[in-house]
């Protein structure tokens, strides 16, 4: 009895900290800006394809030399950064444009989310050209442009020409390239297939603990994940910028009015919350394969946390996963129904013991705690909400 | 919407309902084009697309109430679209006369006795009325949930977006109730007709026409009345409408509702034409192409809202066809296209550029003022007074 | 039209420990016009958030008609005759004036009576004056945010009208306004207040001198430091200390004096 409520307290914690992990970069850019990043699967899944990348490249040294354990931490650091540069981009080329109308944010986002999926199938030698000939020919024109004084006026005209002229001089070398050196280009470097991740030596197998095993790649996450709340915790708490963040998340116009660059402080969290996605999909890389949907069975989920945990606070992030994750695999193994005697409360359970089901069942569990606690658990108070 | 303005005379006279009279007969005109010329212009294969695009156009329809009039976002229609579906399929499932067998799919995972809930599926006029009752039941229930606790903006549509998800698992994880991914499919006969006779194809086809004027004449009787106004109210200042007098949280509910019933016919009228339903309607992606076509036409227009789903649809069947690789390229580029070039969809920008443009090439040059002479009602109350 | 319209027993307002209002008491007598002052901070919007249900009270009560609110929502509380007109302008900026005024004039405001029925000749006839009367006539059928903020102040104020609620709560009306536009609102609300009872918080002296023939409140860090008729007021010493900082004997040393002067540059 006792074991198996150990056992449901580790497993749940453990989907709690990947949700904490994946939650945790949406609910900073969401508390900031009001901003729900529908690519926020999306740039996890850049960081879980980074790791790859890395990964083949450490195995130039060989599969069994110590070096290619440790390309984990290289792996890490190079999603955080995939992840957040992309953020950027993506924060300064459309998420500016559209502050205060969340819903078309919302629509944008999700419209990048699904350019990533397909970049990821796709890229190849080939596409990596055409897209830099479309960038360079489009913002390269848009920069000229920009220097006529008239631009204003010819703004719309110049912005559908260049999108087309990009368009045929991009499709033009990419047919080009395609011809002269054919497969070799054209090859996809992923594809639509899976990638698969291996965990280094050091984080294989597990821990025994009584009659259980402990993965190691799960203790590794949790790890990660409280390195991480804490990383957070003590850049918003102890550093300038972070202090700057909080400002801004509090009061944006008074903020402002006080000399705190609140453009770079958006970008800057924005890159922050993208980076942290990096992070997490590093991290679900170890737990199985990796492909172009990876990012989209997280969403919903880390969303959920969001809602449950509230905004503006991080505390209501931590418990929001962690509680979500619990009753996930409280109610996903059908432990509850063991605890019972009455056959229709354990037919009902029953029930809601799988995985998919038991996502039914937190799903209304939500909803009714909504019924009480309609602005999460750690709302934020006073005369300026909701006004 | 300009049909209004001339009520406020009052008195039943021509004028008045001239409007409208005109609306009709250009509905009209158009629904006997779909009906009588097309068939001919377009190949068969495109004249079942267009069957089936005119049943999501009006989804659409349902989508441009309850977001382009009320600013709510739903993400979750795709559930009240595939419950429809399967309300209907159910029907098609069922062996007649009732109780002479179980629907194919149950025999493969040893079910033996119908479920209790099929079985008011037997009776065709329960199926047409849950097809609408059912969605819209849904719907409200959803609704009511989340509205009476004020949740609303993203978080609204984050909570639609998580319900289609749970359906999704929930229909995905019933095989032996509603044959899991496969879904429910190989319909055979519709009211004693053989379902792919041409005959019936076509009956289908002018059915879903019928059903689309409908949903349009409904649409447009809530958006233009005093309760129309109400919604647009809600979608500017929602607490400020409390403060009137108002409980948005009822007018919310019933245009969710209703939203979710013209959803559900929609599905309806999609599954028999496209001789399947599965929970595939239900992932989160449909739910947002819904919303993307309702964009592109221009929200807040209900002729938007149609024309949208029907131009999104047939681009994408189009250049999914010679594009298979890119086609995800084009529709996330739509989306940002839309969103930060296009915010008031074709027809907002047919309305002021598009009017501006054709003036341009007309070769009539205006000064620019602002506020523009043109449509200063001052300047207008003036020359009218003036008598110039 | 006799007897206490609002009253307030003890009302106490927390934010996280921070309380907005603190043992505040008031009443109103019905068809009174009160004007209520105070510098900022001092709960002024806090407490008509309170009249109209949009903050519950963390202690005390408050009853309209004898009625106590605590129970009610927004619009339960507007449909008793509550009605409000917000510090910035709040118009719906998609409808006209006429269908802002129309949808306020509706006297039944359920959903259903809202679907089925038209508006009621005499109810246009009511939005045709009132339109008149704010001088929006000749826009009636512009989208209203083509108005200018003026014209938006008085569209609202027409929709507190067209309400015709018994008590009237005006968040600073004329903030915004050109002095001859100030005048003409006071005339509105005063001769409003002839027929209803009407609380007006206000900021600007010379306005409330215009408007206050009666008792004027002055509220101070959440409760009510004083209350009688303005020029008594105005001379009152406590109202002078807490509009201008304490007074300058009392001070020692002089960087209160040092800030003062800061601001006043």
């Amino acid at each position: 009895m006792a074991a198996s409520i150990l056992d449901g307290i580790f497993n749940g914690l453990s989907i709690g900290s990947i949700l904490l992990l994946a939650a945790l970069g949406l609910a900073i850019v969401f508390g900031l800006m009001g901003v729900i990043n529908m690519a926020h699967g999306e740039l996890m899944m850049l960081g879980a394809y980074t790791t790859t990348v890395v990964q083949r490249g450490f195995r130039l040294f060989g599969d069994g030399s110590p070096l290619f354990d440790f390309y984990i931490f290289f792996a890490l650091i190079a999603a955080f950064f995939v992840a957040a540069l992309v953020g950027l981009a993506l924060e300064r080329g459309v998420i500016r444009f559209l502050y205060g109308r969340p819903l078309e944010t919302l629509l944008a986002t999700w419209g990048v989310s699904l350019i990533l999926q397909q970049f990821v199938r796709s890229v190849s030698g080939v596409v990596t050209a055409s897209l830099i000939v479309f960038c360079l020919s489009f913002f390269g024109g848009m920069w000229v442009l920009k220097k006529r004084t008239n631009f204003e006026q010819i703004r719309g005209w110049a912005i559908a020409a260049l999108l087309i002229l990009s368009g045929v001089l991009a499709r033009v070398v990419n047919r080009l390239l395609a011809g002269a050196y054919g497969l070799a280009v054209t090859q996809p470097w992923f594809g639509a297939q899976n990638q698969d991740v291996t965990a280094p030596g050091w984080l294989r197998g597990g821990i025994p603990m009584g009659a259980y095993q402990l993965p190691k790649t799960r203790i590794f996450i949790m790890a990660l994940t409280i390195l991480c709340v804490l990383g957070v915790y003590l850049f918003l708490n102890r550093t300038t910028w972070g202090m700057r963040i909080r400002s801004v998340t509090q009061n944006r116009n008074m903020s402002a009015c006080l000399g705190i660059p609140t453009q770079k402080v958006d970008a800057l969290t924005f890159a922050l919350g993208s980076g942290l996605a990096g992070i997490a999909g590093c991290g679900v890389s170890l737990l199985g394969s990796v492909g172009p949907n990876t990012g989209q069975n997280y969403i919903v989920n880390t969303f959920m946390v969001v809602v449950v945990g509230g905004v503006g606070k991080l505390i209501g992030t931590v418990v929001g996963a962690l509680g979500i994750g619990i009753a996930d695999y409280v109610v996903g193994t059908g432990m509850l129904a063991n605890l019972t005697n009455n056959e229709a409360v354990e037919g009902f359970f029953r029930f809601f013991a799988t995985t998919s089901m038991a996502k039914v069942m937190v799903f209304l569990l939500i909803v009714v705690f909504l019924q009480f606690r309609p602005a999460g658990l750690f709302p934020q108070k006073g005369r300026s909400v909701d006004a | 919407m300009t049909v209004q303005a001339s009520s406020e005379r009052g008195g039943i006279d021509w004028v008045k309902y001239r409007p409208l009279l005109i609306e009709a007969a250009i509905v009209g005109a158009i629904a006997l084009f779909l009906i009588l010329v097309l068939p001919a212009l377009l190949s068969g294969f495109r004249l079942t697309l267009m069957g089936r695009f005119l049943a999501l156009a009006i989804v659409a329809l349902g989508i441009d109430l309850i977001w382009g009039f009320t600013g709510l976002l739903s993400l979750g229609h795709g559930i009240f679209f595939t419950l429809g579906g399967y309300a209907l399929a159910m029907h098609l499932k069922l062996p007649q006369p009732p109780g002479s067998g179980l629907p194919d799919f149950m025999s493969l995972y040893g079910v033996t006795e119908l479920p209790w809930f099929w079985t008011p599926f037997y009776s065709f006029s329960f199926t047409a009325v849950a097809v609408v009752v059912l969605p819209a039941l849904m719907a409200g229930l959803l609704g009511y949930v989340i509205f009476r606790n004020r949740i609303r903006g993203v978080y609204f549509s984050i909570l639609t977006q998580a319900a289609t998800i749970i359906f999704f698992n929930f229909f995905n994880g019933q095989q032996q109730l509603f044959n899991g991914t496969n879904g429910l499919t190989d319909f055979r006969t519709v009211l004693g007709q053989p379902i792919q006779n041409p005959g019936i194809q076509t009956s289908l086809y002018v059915l879903t026409i019928v059903f689309l004027i409908v949903a349009y004449a409904l649409c447009r009787w809530l958006t233009s009345g005093r309760f129309g106004r109400l919604l647009v109210a809600i979608r500017d200042d929602e607490s400020r409408t409390r403060f009137t007098g108002y409980n948005p949280t009822g007018f919310k509910v019933l245009v969710f509702a209703i939203s979710g019933a013209l959803a559900g016919v929609a599905g309806a009228m999609f599954t028999l034409q496209s001789g399947i339903v599965s929970p595939n309607t239900m992932n989160i992606a449909f739910s947002i192409e819904m919303v993307i076509w309702v964009a592109v036409g221009g929200r807040a227009t209900l002729v938007g809202a149609i024309l949208g789903a029907l131009i999104v649809n047939f681009a994408k069947s189009l250049l999914s066809e010679r594009f298979p690789d890119i086609w995800l390229f084009f529709q996330g580029g739509l989306f940002l296209g839309v969103v930060l070039l296009l915010p008031a969809g074709l027809l907002g920008w047919g309305r002021t550029q598009g009017v501006e443009l054709y003036k341009q090439l007309m070769g009539q040059r205006r000064v620019a003022t602002y506020p523009s002479l043109e449509e200063d009602p001052e300047v207008e109350h003036e020359r009218k007074n003036l008598g110039d | 039209m006799n007897g206490k319209i609002l009253e307030i027993e003890n009302l106490t307002v927390s934010f996280d420990g921070f309380k907005a209002l603190n043992k505040l008491n008031f009443s109103l007598d019905s068809g009174e016009l009160r004007v209520i002052i105070g510098p900022n901070g001092a709960g002024k919007t806090t407490f008509l958030d309170i009249i109209t249900g949009k903050t519950k009270p963390t202690a005390g009560q408050v009853r309209f008609k004898g009625r106590n609110l605590r129970a009610y929502s927004e619009h339960q509380i507007s449909q008793m005759g509550v009605g409000r007109k917000f510090q910035t302008p709040r118009v719906y900026l998609n409808l006209s004036p006429r269908e802002n005024l129309e949808l306020a004039c509706n006297r039944v405001k359920s959903v259903w009576n809202t679907l089925i029925r038209r508006s009621p000749i005499a109810e246009r006839r009511t939005v045709g004056g009132l339109l008149e009367t704010i001088g929006l006539d000749h826009k009636a059928d512009m989208k209203a945010n083509l108005l200018s903020h003026g014209e938006k102040q008085w569209l609202e104020i027409g929709m507190l009208v067209a309400q015709s609620p018994d008590l009237l709560l005006v968040d600073e009306p004329v903030a915004g306004l050109t002095d001859e536009e100030t005048e003409r609102t006071g005339d509105l609300l005063l001769s409003l207040a002839e027929s209803h009872s009407v609380i007006v918080i206000e900021h600007d002296m010379e306005f409330v001198r215009q408007i206050a023939q009666g008792q004027v409140t002055v509220l101070h860090q959440g409760s009510v430091l004083c209350e009688g008729l303005f020029d008594d007021v105005q001379r009152d010493p406590k109202v002078i200390e807490v509009y201008l900082g304490q007074d300058a004997e009392h001070v020692e040393g002089t960087a209160q004096d040092a800030i003062r002067a800061e601001l006043a540059s």
